[in-house]
């Protein structure tokens, strides 16, 4: 997270060097990239929700989920998330929230319907670990660091066409092509790391979870059911797929380094490696 | 000079680390205390739950006096149990006879078929859940703390600032926790 955050801060140097002498356009950036980044940290979990169309339950509604959860979040040492549910036929899960005070976790009509009490124990704690690791607060901070390198990228772009007459200055024109490629790669370059960010989050929400249930044999089977039945929703939703607890997205064969998820097998395979250490 | 100075910066790391291990052996100590409690809430919840399951049980089977009286006089103990050695034994004799307790009604067709009795047995399953969650998650964080007492360089100077013994996990008789982990096996 600190070389990403120096990642931003090169970026940002270079899109100060390449503006030469106008300052307050660099500033007005900023700061407008600053805004944008609190607003989706404030309000990220409120959007989360209501962009999957989840519901609140309470206890009464379904008493099979609400102790599940309840008693793994006293093994935690967590207070009780808030509790919804989405109705699509995947199975899929996603808890979201910035501090285990404000958290909420929601799990589809599908994954209740597959699973049996064990699988849906490994799933939430799971996304419990997420809530105990503070994972959320991880991605959005991560997110909003793209977001600003890829709005520094924009305005690079925008402001080139107007500056056609500065090239008086040799070491103005250097920064001038620095500047051009940081605007190209960069937003590649922190997408990149904010998923491989997001992916190793995931393999500690595994391990949290064998953790807490003492048993990781509910989780990996809970990933075996996954793999067979997929976990690809209804609602396709980029900004918030990193969420889930499996991949929501339909498949772009693009290559690894852009997926959300790591490969259900190598967590799989992982957990098993728990099983021996232990 | 140079001597000087490099002893400053020791004395300061120092005492850096001293200030990180206190810190951090007080919030453990309290985290453990807290944990305590909540072991103490989610059992007294189940033995509230008791009364009613002994009155269910003694409208159809009135004469099985002694074992009524076993389980009255075993939750009576449980809830003036103090500690953490104190309860486990308590806990232990608890089981005892809430396992009688059930046999007995083993006998009784009738009362299991009641909505009344399985609400109950449903109740108490869910609380022996969350006594096991909260019993995890107290030996959890003792674990923590004694490890912090041990280590290096906590263990130099734990002992000088108060913290002089290990807490304990609060550990079910072996044969008793196969007991309290199913402890509705209800056979047809």
């Amino acid at each position: 997270m600190v070389l990403f955050i120096a990642f931003v801060g090169l970026v940002a140097w270079i899109f100060n060097k390449f503006l030469g002498g106008q300052p307050d356009v660099f500033y007005g950036v900023l700061v407008g990239a600053i805004i944008y980044a609190a607003i989706m940290y404030y309000s990220g979990s409120r959007l989360a929700l209501a962009v999957n169309g989840a519901r609140e339950i309470k206890k009464q509604d379904n008493p099979r989920l609400w102790n599940i959860i309840e008693n793994l979040s006293i093994t935690d040492g967590l207070p009780m998330p808030r509790v919804f549910i989405m109705d699509d036929p995947s199975p899929n899960a996603f808890a979201t929230g910035r501090n285990p005070q404000g958290a909420a976790v929601c799990c589809t009509t599908g994954l209740l319907s597959i699973m049996n009490d064990q699988e849906l124990q490994g799933v939430f704690a799971h996304e419990l670990g997420h809530v105990k690791n503070y994972d959320i607060r991880v991605s959005m901070v991560a997110f909003a660091l793209t977001a600003v390198i890829s709005l520094i990228a924009d305005v690079i772009f925008q402001l080139t066409w107007f500056r056609g007459n500065n090239r008086d200055n040799q070491n103005n024109q250097l920064f001038f092509l620095f500047g051009i490629v940081a605007a190209i790669l960069a937003p590649l370059i922190a997408t990149m790391i904010q998923l491989a960010i997001t992916r190793q989050r995931e393999y500690l929400a595994d391990a949290t979870s064998a953790l807490t249930t003492r048993y990781p044999e509910g989780l990996i089977s809970a990933l075996q059911k996954i793999e067979n039945t997929g976990s690809v929703l209804q609602r396709q939703n980029t900004a918030t797929a990193h969420l889930f607890f499996a991949n929501p997205l339909r498949s772009h064969s693009l290559a690894n380094l852009f997926s959300t998820h790591p490969p259900i097998d190598k967590r799989i395979a992982r957990l098993r490696g728990m099983e021996d250490h232990a | 000079m140079l001597v000087v100075i490099i002893l400053i910066v020791v004395v300061v790391l120092v005492l850096v680390a001293v200030w990180a291990g206190y810190n951090s052996l007080v919030r453990l100590n309290v985290q453990a205390d807290e944990a305590w409690s909540d072991i103490t809430v989610q059992l007294k919840r189940r033995y509230d739950l008791i009364p009613n399951l002994v009155n269910t049980v003694q409208g159809y089977a009135s004469h099985e006096k002694t074992v009524f009286e076993d389980v009255t006089k075993a939750r009576a103990n449980a809830l003036s149990a103090q500690g953490v050695q104190a309860t486990a034994q308590a806990e232990n004799q608890f089981q005892q006879t809430l396992k009688s307790l059930f046999a007995v009604s083993e006998n009784y067709p009738d009362l299991k078929a009641t909505e009344n009795f399985q609400q109950l047995q449903a109740e108490l399953t869910d609380t022996e859940d969350k006594i096991m969650a909260s019993r995890r998650f107290y030996n959890g964080v003792v674990r923590d703390f004694n490890t912090r007492r041990k280590i290096f360089p906590t263990n130099v100077f734990a002992s000088i600032l108060g913290y002089k013994t290990d807490k304990e996990f609060f550990e079910l008789d072996e044969a008793a926790y196969s007991q309290a982990a199913e402890p509705v096996a209800v056979k047809f």
